[in-house]
């Protein structure tokens, strides 16, 4: 037996020693999310011991609005929409005449210019290679991606190129932990927090939520064993009652964190109301361009009319999203909704909830 | 991922093998032969050797098990 599985065994135990103390942790990030459902971790877990997903797929927390916002963009003759793949596939608003909801697959399918890239350094590389294209980013992301992002935007400002625009939404976590860890109707008793979000922000962000709301904060890796470390953490912490910010994951996540990965995001962003998808407006938890930056904000550049965003009907994400169902609770999960035909972002993430449900629970839900 | 070269804002990496070229932007005083994690095109925290040694090692451990029936 290899000294991690015994590592695992161990943890497991202890958090089974005490059946009448039920708890409730939220995995804040999509990445544990999918992590936790691969390795079956919610099966492992005891049952007094609850792991529920939280708002940490910046896809799934993307409004619908933001997702018409690029079709419009896609519509505009000699621009090209370039985004990370997991967006292609969301659903935006369905129309009364709309056989079937509109996404940026289906504006490609019928002759947009949309393309898929790993990074936003790579749409920078189209706009300098398509000069008499506009090239729109689609900016979405955490506190992970959003330096890459403002990386890009201070290569495109120094290499003055005039066609490029990011279209964003980008967020910030600790807000929504705080808003849903008071929100009080999850019964939450701590926060399994992200590792690479961490790796930037650094321990100290979450200090509020364990200093001045009592809330028990552990900082995790993704491998099964790391994400059990954290669990068990958070378990220890609430039996003893010392709510703390237990960083489990010191190879990446360093006191600190990245402070100039910090600078550059705040060089290009600053802080703004953030519109969570199934939270509604955080105050601070979202992020705008700069006034030096914002020729290359999208939403400044191209001027599209909007009508107001309708949600998919039935669509319980939101629900999902906040950690009140589980996904196999909504009613069109596994029928009407699937990763084939999904109606929410949740389903088509490959951090997404619903998504990770689907694939790897094999019909046990 | 094991940082091969350096050009300016610009590193060559080894992942698994293939080479890529990533950001520096978001990292201080990387150098060659130091290990970096990537996000997205960029590396996003530097790892010393014997910490990401440790990581490899969970990783192959990982790899080893699941070829053994």
């Amino acid at each position: 037996m290899s000294s991690l599985h015994q590592e695992s065994q161990g943890l497991l135990a202890e958090l089974a020693r005490h059946p009448d103390r039920p708890m409730a942790f939220m995995e804040v990030c999509g990445t544990h999310t999918m992590a936790a459902a691969r390795c079956g971790l919610h099966a492992l877990l005891p049952d007094h011991i609850r792991l529920v997903s939280g708002p940490g797929c910046p896809v799934c927390v993307t409004p619908v609005g933001f997702i018409d916002h690029a079709l419009a963009l896609a519509a505009l003759p000699d621009v090209t929409i370039v985004t990370f793949g997991d967006l292609l596939r969301v659903p935006g608003s369905r129309r009364s005449d709309d056989k079937a909801p509109p996404s940026l697959q289906h504006a490609r399918a019928t002759g947009a210019d949309v393309r898929i890239v790993y990074s936003s350094s790579d749409a920078l590389k189209i706009a300098s290679d398509e000069p008499q294209r506009q090239i729109v980013f689609l900016g979405v992301g955490f506190e992970t991606t959003v330096p890459t992002i403002a990386a890009t935007a201070k290569r495109a400002q120094a290499g003055a190129i005039p066609n490029f625009s990011i279209l964003g939404a980008h967020k910030t976590i600790p807000e929504a932990m705080l808003v849903l860890a008071t929100m009080g109707e999850l019964g939450l008793n701590g926060f399994l927090c992200p590792g690479h979000v961490s790796a930037i922000i650094g321990p100290e962000a979450y200090e509020p939520l364990a200093s001045e709301h009592g809330i028990p904060c552990a900082i995790a890796g993704f491998e099964p064993v790391e994400m059990l470390r954290g669990i068990a953490s958070l378990h220890n912490q609430v039996l003893t009652e010392s709510p703390a910010v237990d960083n489990n994951y010191p190879a990446v996540v360093r006191p600190g964190g990245n402070a100039k990965a910090r600078q550059v995001m705040t060089d290009v962003f600053e802080p703004c109301d953030g519109a969570w998808r199934g939270v509604g407006v955080i105050p601070h938890s979202g992020l705008q361009f700069r006034d030096e930056f914002r020729e290359y904000d999208a939403a400044h550049r191209f001027d599209v009319e909007l009508p107001p965003p309708v949600e998919p009907a039935g669509c319980r994400c939101g629900d999902v999203l906040r950690g009140l169902i589980q996904p196999q609770e909504c009613e069109l999960f596994g029928k009407a909704c699937r990763p084939e035909s999904p109606h929410g972002a949740c389903m088509v993430s490959s951090e997404g909830s619903c998504a990770a449900r689907f694939h790897f629970a094999q019909g046990d839900w | 991922m094991k940082v091969l070269s350096v050009d300016g804002a610009t590193g060559r990496v080894n992942s698994g093998g293939i080479e890529l070229d990533i950001g520096l932007d978001l990292v201080e005083g990387v150098r060659v032969g130091d290990y970096v994690i990537v996000h997205a095109g960029y590396a996003i925290s530097q790892l010393s050797e014997e910490e990401a040694r440790e990581t490899l090692d969970i990783l192959s451990r990982i790899e080893l098990a699941g070829e053994q029936p």
